[in-house]
């Protein structure tokens, strides 16, 4: 099992930063998955209620010059690791002028990923900065915890408004309650709800457009035929939601949330910009 | 005493200010022919700092000199309320014109007068108190490694380090390069700690002398405090060692300024000829590109057993507490003293370093010890 990958390019090594930033802000422990020409970060939360749990997928040509990995095994050519995104997203803080990052997976005492920071320095040799990152190493027999989530089958999809905006929308409502609804219809019109016994707050949004969606599979078949104006709202831990956009570092060209309205009950947001995909997850809380 | 400091030199000595208020909590105040010193320790006597400022470095200087045979005066001040008239270091290189520093001894207060723009005049009364004199046992001359460079270069390095790393550990490799890596306690944290080395090349310092493999660690928070000091300044760090467990001092001289930061070092239980157990790494010199990296039994071993592959490092040294020795002692040699306050809370490092020594005073420039002097401890009363 072997893997190193190489960073010159500046633009592209703060484009990874951001990205590991974002992720260290959603979670503290996260699941790498290597493969031979994508990244993910994975989140497997199995927790019913409230829970989140996040996919991102990165292809790994859009940021490392060099990128070669090795799996576990020929038909299982996949490395996956458990790792602390704090770390990695700490190594990479003062990496802003560096002339290369090396990361490369080593066993020395214990499974790391270390990175390797070639940065110049006034001296004829340049300054190398190397941290080791305790990794796990997760093994195949657990591999199926990880899998891509289905998109099931939703209510409603449509576009996020502008994340700034939603974003300091979310965070006065933090103030007010532990729980938020988010409705939104097939016109393109959403609204952030929140009510306390005191008071009730809503933010309303329209013209935001709603995403088409290819007739795939089981997709769209409970979107098809649906009135436009009846909304589908789910109910969800504020906090999560405030830490999902708050983390935000990289712009999404495009970020939509689908509603799942149903039994089991699932949020999704589901963010784009050219290089990644960031599929967050949150269950619902189940209403009175 | 009176004092007048005037136009930079105010931001200068409120930077010292910020400097010795990351050691401790307590100013200590001595003013002599030689200067004003200002000085600091931590609550276990772990790092001490010193800055002396040379009459020159002031527009007036009046030490009121004692009568022939008795000492100077000495005094101590809160920490926090000297520091509160230096806070905002740049609304005094804007505003403060002049800085006057008055002892009133019948009034029991030290005055810090501040000369502003506009004919604003701010006055704080301090109250101090009188204390024996605080200085570290330490000697530079006896040190067998010493380094030289730029501040910057050591600041630029440790800024790789995360803010509230604790220990760091400095050592010498082969090619005469140095090395700077976080000291990770257990060997159970190292499978769980990320840890960050660097290498410094020879070229970088001002001037090498090391012995080869020799290594120290020493915490890096008071450190921090004097980087901050030099480089805002330009000067010249020397950082002189010697083993482990003995004191690292770190120096800036200037015409008008000597400094002084003496740390306490971990000691090891085994000699420095001994490769270093703690870290568990074997310390092979320069990042070189193919080590092992081969994971393929490591995969075996997790697929058939559920434990991780435990690393079988030695135990890292304990700390051992000796007993005092007597105080008469050589006052050339650097004496141990049981921490006697074994549960200071929370001032990095814990009690696992040694504590210096403010056994026998070394009067500075001469040498030799008056016998007739005492030992002293800096321990008065309400200190915890």
């Amino acid at each position: 099992m072997r893997f190193r990958a190489k960073i010159v390019d500046l633009a592209c090594l703060n484009n990874f930063s951001r990205v590991i930033n974002t992720i260290s802000k959603l979670t503290k422990t996260c699941t790498l998955r290597l493969t031979v020409c994508k990244l993910y970060f994975i989140l497997s939360d199995k927790v019913a209620n409230g829970g989140a749990s996040m996919w991102c997928e990165l292809c790994q040509g859009n940021f490392f010059d060099e990128f070669q990995m090795e799996g576990v095994a020929a038909e299982h050519n996949e490395i996956y690791l458990e790792l602390v995104p704090e770390n990695l997203s700490r190594a990479l803080k003062t990496a802003h002028s560096a002339k290369a990052v090396k990361i490369k997976l080593t066993n020395k005492h214990c499974p790391c990923l270390r990175v390797a920071v070639e940065l110049p320095s006034l001296s004829s040799s340049s300054r190398i900065v190397t941290h080791d990152i305790p990794v796990g190493v997760i093994p195949r027999r657990i591999w199926n915890d990880f899998r891509e989530p289905t998109m099931p089958d939703f209510d409603v999809s449509i576009y996020l408004p502008v994340l700034k905006i939603m974003k300091s929308v979310v965070e006065r409502m933090k103030n007010l309650s532990n729980f938020i609804v988010i409705e939104a219809n097939l016109s393109g019109e959403m609204n952030l709800k929140i009510e306390t016994d005191l008071v009730s707050v809503t933010t309303h949004f329209k013209d935001l457009g709603n995403p088409p969606w290819a007739s795939e599979e089981g997709c769209q078949s409970s979107a098809q035929g649906r009135n436009l104006e009846s909304m589908a709202e789910a109910c969800i831990d504020i906090k999560k939601l405030q830490q999902l956009l708050a983390g935000q570092q990289v712009n999404p060209t495009k970020a939509l949330c689908n509603i799942m309205q149903r039994v089991k009950r699932r949020l999704k947001e589901r963010q784009w910009s050219g290089d990644l995909t960031l599929l967050y997850l949150l269950s619902l809380l189940p209403s009175d | 005493m009176k004092c007048v400091i005037a136009g930079g030199n105010v931001k200068v000595l409120g930077r010292a200010v910020h400097s010795l208020s990351r050691i401790g909590d307590e100013l200590y105040l001595e003013p002599t022919e030689k200067g004003l010193s200002l000085r600091a320790v931590n609550s276990s006597r772990s790092a001490f700092a010193s800055f002396l400022f040379a009459p020159l470095f002031f527009q007036l200087y009046e030490p009121g000199g004692p009568a022939p045979d008795t000492e100077h005066f000495r005094c101590k001040v809160h920490m926090k309320s000297f520091l509160g008239v230096f806070r905002s270091l740049p609304s005094l290189e804007k505003s403060v014109g002049k800085c006057l520093i008055l002892l009133k001894h019948r009034a029991s207060r030290l005055v810090l007068q501040l000369h502003c723009k506009y004919g604003v005049t701010k006055t704080h009364n301090l109250a101090f108190q009188e204390c024996e004199r605080l200085q570290a046992v330490f000697d530079t001359q006896s040190c067998s490694s010493r380094l030289c460079a730029p501040a910057r270069v050591l600041a630029d390095a440790v800024v790789h380090f995360p803010p509230t790393l604790a220990e760091v550990t400095l050592g010498t490799g082969p090619g005469g390069k140095i090395s700077l890596r976080n000291y990770v306690e257990d060997e159970a944290e190292l499978s769980k700690t990320m840890v960050t080395e660097l290498w410094l090349a020879e070229d970088e310092f001002q001037s090498v002398t090391v012995s080869p493999g020799s290594r120290i660690t020493f915490c890096l928070k008071e450190f921090r405090g004097l980087l901050t000091f030099a480089e805002a300044s330009n000067l010249l760090l020397t950082i002189h060692f010697d083993e482990p467990g003995r004191p690292v001092v770190f120096t800036l001289d200037d015409t008008v300024l000597e400094v002084h930061l003496v740390l306490a070092t971990l000691s090891d239980l085994e000699s420095s000829s001994l490769p270093p157990p703690t870290n568990g790494v074997s310390h092979l010199p320069t990042p070189a590109d193919d080590f092992a990296d081969d994971l393929e039994s490591y995969m075996v071993a997790l697929e058939s057993s559920a434990c991780e592959g435990a690393s079988g490092g030695p135990p890292s040294p304990t700390f051992p507490l000796r007993t005092p020795r007597t105080a008469q002692s050589d006052p050339e040699e650097q004496e141990e003293e049981e921490d006697e306050d074994g549960a200071v809370p929370g001032t990095p490092p814990h009690k696992k370093f040694r504590s210096l020594f403010f056994g026998s005073v070394l009067t500075p420039g001469g040498p030799g010890l008056a016998p007739t002097q005492e030992v002293l401890a800096e321990d008065s009363d309400g200190e915890c």
